[in-house]
This record gives structure tokens, C-alpha cells and sequence, in this order.
């Protein structure tokens, strides 16, 4: 187990360079700089300034002072926001980011099981067709839609929560970004823990369970449970991601102070160091995430074997 | 002895009656799914609210009174009024609603249209290579799958969109380029399969060069995983499309799609809900139906599943 650990995290090393590399060119190569600002600078500061920033150098040049301080744990200066470095601006922002996805993640994970299981064992009854209805919705409409119509009804027409904004240490105000950003996830959670409930209530082992007398909490309990959740546990990698970067979205539209409304202003801005930044950060996060869940789905099913 | 029982004229009047009948026809597959098809009756329904979304979209707007642009001074920020053929109502600019839903849905149909295009073309080929040839260039090739999968592809998105420009055909090679990971997946499983199958073995025996192979054998039997993945990449293409115009960096006006009316009706929904409403309820009708008719196709052309 230890080996199979080692070997994907040793493997996911290139992996990892190799998007690092394409994101910087892909930033660079595009037409436009951070300085090209409505005022025309004078020359003179803007040869300072992009000397400052290295900018002046050949980009292959550019290229490996990024890598080294890269290695070195320092992800540049903020090209656009004056006085600040990525860093900061990623432990500013960040930790709120992550708050609000884990929480939803959390949330929706729960409810996503718990309502799979529940649709499963009452199969082509009322409970399943409500499930299949709010998975519907929660796939279909996307999560800017999702957003303006919860905020429309619950915030301006019910006042029962505020519409947007934040308030530091107001739970209210997260309530709308979570729920937008838990359903779809809660939905497709749902959707694969009804799939393979029913697959594994139909094998021959729970029959057996069944027919020596096991009551129905125990037979899920003891018997069901497990299996079923292998192809969930698959998903939640993805899933956290997708929260991740849903987030970035939802933050933008709920104005809420996270990494997202840094990254989107800084697109605009061809603010590099922000970009890559945040680029690099997040796929660091989903590599890792992917290899916590290769690692579990060892644990949980004993037909994998550690190659 | 004839006709003691009886049992030879039932029989010659059996074979006369057959030879009245036309032969049996066999049904092929394709008749068989769309029978199946037939069946699912969500599925029909969202076809033919597609056909009509669709035909709306291209040929309603020679029929309206007001064009998508055209400024109606005497209705700014009006409701729905049918006397005055506003019946979507305005917007702050008095522009007619209706007008502008459908030219909206209009491009977003097109954005979705050709970049699924982009995306089938470049998931089928990747795959289709991959899975043919296997070994190292197999590997290879699905490893570059696996790193892109793990990029976060909406912020690649903003970048594409902010660095090169907000022009459309952006807009599709972008949204396209991400969305064909799936579909290089799926292409490439069916196509170690197909590969071991004797067609293939022959066109080989017989001297095919691997693209021949490729595209001429391996690439039509793969039709019908294609198409249930193209329908569900429809839906996919039209969030990505929209939530990118919702933030401003998709298509610019005077043209619209349903993400941008969208992203100008969300903030005064409070007063002029019509802004809201009505690209809204285009926008999801249209993700429920491409929804629907992938899931009735899956059912339809892939009878295993089931």
C-alpha cells in the first residue's frame, strides 16, 4: 500500500510540470500585458516596470525564473495590485474559498447519500420520483441561473435571507452560495448512490442476507452500504473540484470575498501572477484530491490491486 | 388417400395463403431503436420541442413586428402587451424581449452546434487513435487525457476568452477543445473492442493502412456511443457558453445569447421579472430536452444498459 501510495504520488510529479509549463505559455503567447492600461504609460516606467517584473527578459528566460521560484514556494508578485504577492493574496482569499466548497461539499455529500439510499430501496415509488425531479433541476440548471432564482425569491421577494454580499462571521449569508453550489453536486451524488444501491440490492450475497433473517437497516448496514458506495467515492474527487472552481463562479455572483472575484479581475486584467497563481494552486489540489481518492477506493474495494 | 383427414387441404390452403403474403421483413437495428425510441414518450416530447425552439429560433424572427435591435420609444421597460406585438415586454432600452430570445437562442443553438461539432471531431479521431494502435501510444495519449482532466477548464476558458479576444469562433474552438476528454474516453474503450473484431482482421489481411482502418471500419460502427454523447455534450456546451456570456466574456452586442440576457435580467428581476423569465425558461427547457433525448437515445441504441 505504501509503495502504491508513493509510486502516483512520484508520477504525479511530471504531470504536474507539464500543465505548470503549458499554462505559463499559453498566458504568454497571448496578444497583451498588464500594463496596457487606458493611459498610455510614459516609456521610461514602462521599461522600469517590465524590468521589474522581468518582463523584458526572453520568455524561455521568464519561463525557468518562474520554475525556480516556484520550487522555492514563491508564486511571484501580483502584476496589477500594487504592494501585494500571489501568496498573499491566496491566503486572503483562499481559505474563504475553500470554507464555502467544503461546506457544501460536506452538506451535499451527506443529503446526495442518504436521499440515493432512501430513492433505492423505495424504487418506483413517491420518494424516488421526488429524488428524480430535484436531481433534474439540480443538473439542468446551471448555477448562475440557480443563483438570480434563489436570490430573486428568497432574498427580494421573502426577505428571508440577504441576497448577496457578506458580512464577516454571518452564517445568512452563506446559506444561498452553499445550497446553489451543493445541488447539482447532492444531484449527481444522489443519482450514482440510487444506481448501485439497486445494482447491490439485487446480488446474490444480500439475498442471502435477507433470507437468514437480516432486517432491512441491518442488511443496509452490514451488507449494502460498502459496495454501494464505491462509484459516490469515485466521484468525490471530481466533485470537490468541480465545487472548487463552481465556486469561483458563485463567489463572483453572490459577492462573496473569496479567491474567485481575485481571479476573474485579474483575467481581465492580464494580471499573470494572480492567473498562474490560482491556476497552479488549484490543480495541485485536484491532483491531490484524485490520489486521496485512488487511495480509498483501495481501501474500500479489495478487487483493486497495487500494481 | 388424399382428404381422408382433411390435413392436406389445410396445408395447401396454409401454402396458398403464404404465397399471398409479402416476405418477412427483417427489422434492422437502427428501425429497432427507433421504435424503442418511439417508445419514451419524454423523449418525443423533448424532440419536438427542440424542432419547434429550434424553428422558432431561425424563422420566428422574420415574423415579428420588431427586430432584436430596434428601439421602441414608446415602450421602455414595459411588460408583456400584446396589442403592441411586445409579448416578452421590453427591456431598459426598449428593445422588444421576444426579438431578442430568439436571436439569443439562436446563437447559443449555433455556439452549441459547432462547437459539439469541434469536440466530437477531436474526441472520435484521439480515440479512435489511441485505442487502435495501443501499447505506448496508447499510454501516451491517455496520460495527456488524464493532465487535462485534472486543469481546471473553466479558469482555461477565461483565460482563452480574455487573452484572444471576445470573437465567437474563440467562443467555439474554446468551449470545443474542452469538451472532447469524455468523449476521447469513451471512443477509445469501444474501439479496443472493435479492434479485435474479424472486419478489422480483414482490412488488415487485405492491405489497409491504419487511417483507412480507422475511419472506414472502426469510426462508423462507433456511431451510436457517439451520438448519445454528442446529445448530452449539447447541454454542456450551452451552460459553458452561457455562464461565460453571464460573466461578460461571451458574446457581445448588439448580439446576444441566452447567458447574456440572462446576465441583464438577473439584476433587475425585481422589477422587470420579464427580463428574467423569459431567457430563462428557453434556456432550461432547452437543457431539459437535449437531457432527455440523450437519455432516450442511451436507452434506444444501447439496449444493454438497460
Amino acid at each position: 500500500m505504501l509503495g502504491y501510495a508513493l509510486r502516483r504520488v512520484l508520477s504525479a510529479i511530471p504531470i504536474a510540470l507539464i500543465a505548470v509549463t503549458v499554462c505559463f505559455f499559453i498566458l504568454r503567447l497571448a496578444p497583451g500585458g498588464p500594463f496596457d492600461g487606458e493611459r498610455a504609460l510614459p516609456p521610461t516606467v514602462l521599461a522600469n516596470l517590465r524590468a521589474h517584473y522581468n518582463l523584458d527578459q526572453p520568455l524561455i528566460n521568464q519561463y525557468f525564473i518562474y520554475i525556480w521560484r516556484l520550487l522555492h514556494g514563491d508564486l511571484g508578485p501580483s502584476m496589477v495590485i500594487d504592494g501585494f504577492n500571489v501568496s498573499q493574496l491566496i491566503r486572503i482569499g483562499f481559505p474563504f474559498t475553500l470554507t464555502v466548497a467544503l461546506t457544501a461539499f460536506v452538506i451535499a455529500t451527506s443529503i446526495g447519500v442518504l436521499a440515493g439510499m432512501i430513492a433505492a430501496v423505495n424504487q418506483n415509488k413517491w420518494p424516488d420520483y421526488v429524488l428524480v425531479l430535484a436531481v433534474m433541476l439540480g443538473v439542468v440548471v446551471p448555477n448562475f441561473l440557480m443563483a438570480a432564482l434563489l436570490q430573486l425569491w428568497f432574498g427580494v421577494y421573502l426577505r428571508w435571507l440577504p441576497a448577496g454580499g457578506w458580512v464577516n462571521g454571518s452564517i445568512w449569508h452563506l446559506v444561498l452560495p452553499v445550497t446553489v453550489l451543493a445541488w447539482p453536486h447532492a444531484a449527481r451524488i444522489s443519482r450514482l448512490m440510487r444506481g448501485s444501491m439497486i445494482e447491490v440490492l439485487g446480488t446474490n450475497y444480500v439475498r442471502t442476507a435477507k433470507s437468514k433473517g437480516l432486517g432491512q437497516r441491518l442488511v443496509l448496514a452490514r451488507h449494502a452500504i460498502k459496495p454501494a458506495l464505491l462509484p459516490v467515492v469515485s466521484y468525490l474527487g471530481p466533485g470537490l473540484s468541480y465545487l472548487l472552481t463552481g465556486s469561483l463562479a458563485v463567489e463572483q455572483i453572490f459577492g462573496l470575498p473569496g479567491i474567485g472575484k481575485y481571479f476573474v479581475t485579474a483575467a481581465l486584467n492580464r494580471d499573470y501572477g494572480i492567473v498562474l497563481g490560482t491556476t497552479i494552486l488549484y490543480m495541485f489540489i485536484i491532483l491531490a484530491l484524485n490520489l486521496l481518492v485512488d487511495l480509498v477506493y483501495a481501501w474500500l474495494d479489495p478487487k483493486v490491486r497495487y500494481r | 388417400m388424399a382428404g381422408i383427414t382433411g390435413k392436406d387441404e389445410v396445408l395447401t390452403a396454409y401454402a396458398r395463403k403464404l404465397e399471398t403474403l409479402d416476405a418477412p421483413k427483417g427489422r434492422s437495428l437502427t428501425q429497432d431503436a427507433i421504435r424503442r425510441l418511439r417508445r419514451n414518450k419524454a423523449a418525443v416530447v423533448a424532440i419536438f420541442l427542440v424542432v419547434f425552439i429550434v424553428a422558432a429560433a431561425f424563422i420566428g424572427p422574420y415574423f415579428l413586428t420588431w427586430g432584436y435591435a430596434e428601439v421602441d420609444w414608446t415602450a421602455i421597460r414595459k411588460p408583456p402587451d400584446f396589442e403592441k406585438g411586445h409579448y416578452f415586454g421590453t427591456d431598459q432600452n426598449g428593445r422588444d424581449m421576444l426579438a431578442r430570445v430568439l436571436q439569443g437562442t439562436q446563437m447559443s443553438l449555433i455556439v452549441a452546434a459547432v462547437a459539439t461539432v469541434v469536440s466530437v471531431s477531436i474526441g472520435v479521431v484521439y480515440g479512435a487513435v489511441a485505442g487502435y494502435f495501443g501499447g505506448r501510444v496508447d499510454a501516451v495519449m491517455m496520460r495527456i487525457v488524464d493532465i487535462m482532466y485534472a486543469l481546471p477548464y473553466i479558469l482555461f476558458v477565461i483565460i482563452l476568452m480574455v487573452m484572444f479576444g471576445r470573437n465567437p469562433i474563440m467562443l467555439f474552438v474554446g468551449i470545443g477543445a474542452i469538451e472532447w476528454l469524455t468523449m476521447a474516453r469513451i471512443v477509445r474503450g469501444q474501439t479496443l473492442s472493435i479492434k479485435e473484431k474479424e472486419f478489422v482482421e480483414a482490412a488488415r489481411a487485405g492491405g489497409a493502412k491504419p487511417w483507412t482502418i480507422i475511419m472506414r471500419h472502426i469510426v462508423p460502427n462507433l456511431t451510436g456511443p457517439v451520438v448519445i454523447y454528442a446529445t448530452l455534450t449539447i447541454p454542456e456546451v450551452i451552460i459553458a457558453e452561457s455562464f461565460l456570456s453571464y460573466l461578460g466574456l461571451g458574446v457581445q452586442e448588439p448580439q446576444t445569447s441566452l447567458g447574456t440576457l440572462i446576465s441583464f435580467g438577473a439584476p433587475v428581476a425585481e422589477v422587470l421579472p420579464w427580463m428574467l423569465l423569459g431567457p430563462a425558461g428557453v434556456l432550461v427547457t432547452l437543457l431539459l430536452c437535449f437531457t432527455y433525448i440523450g437519455d432516450g437515445l442511451r436507452d434506444a441504441l444501447d439496449p444493454k444498459d438497460r
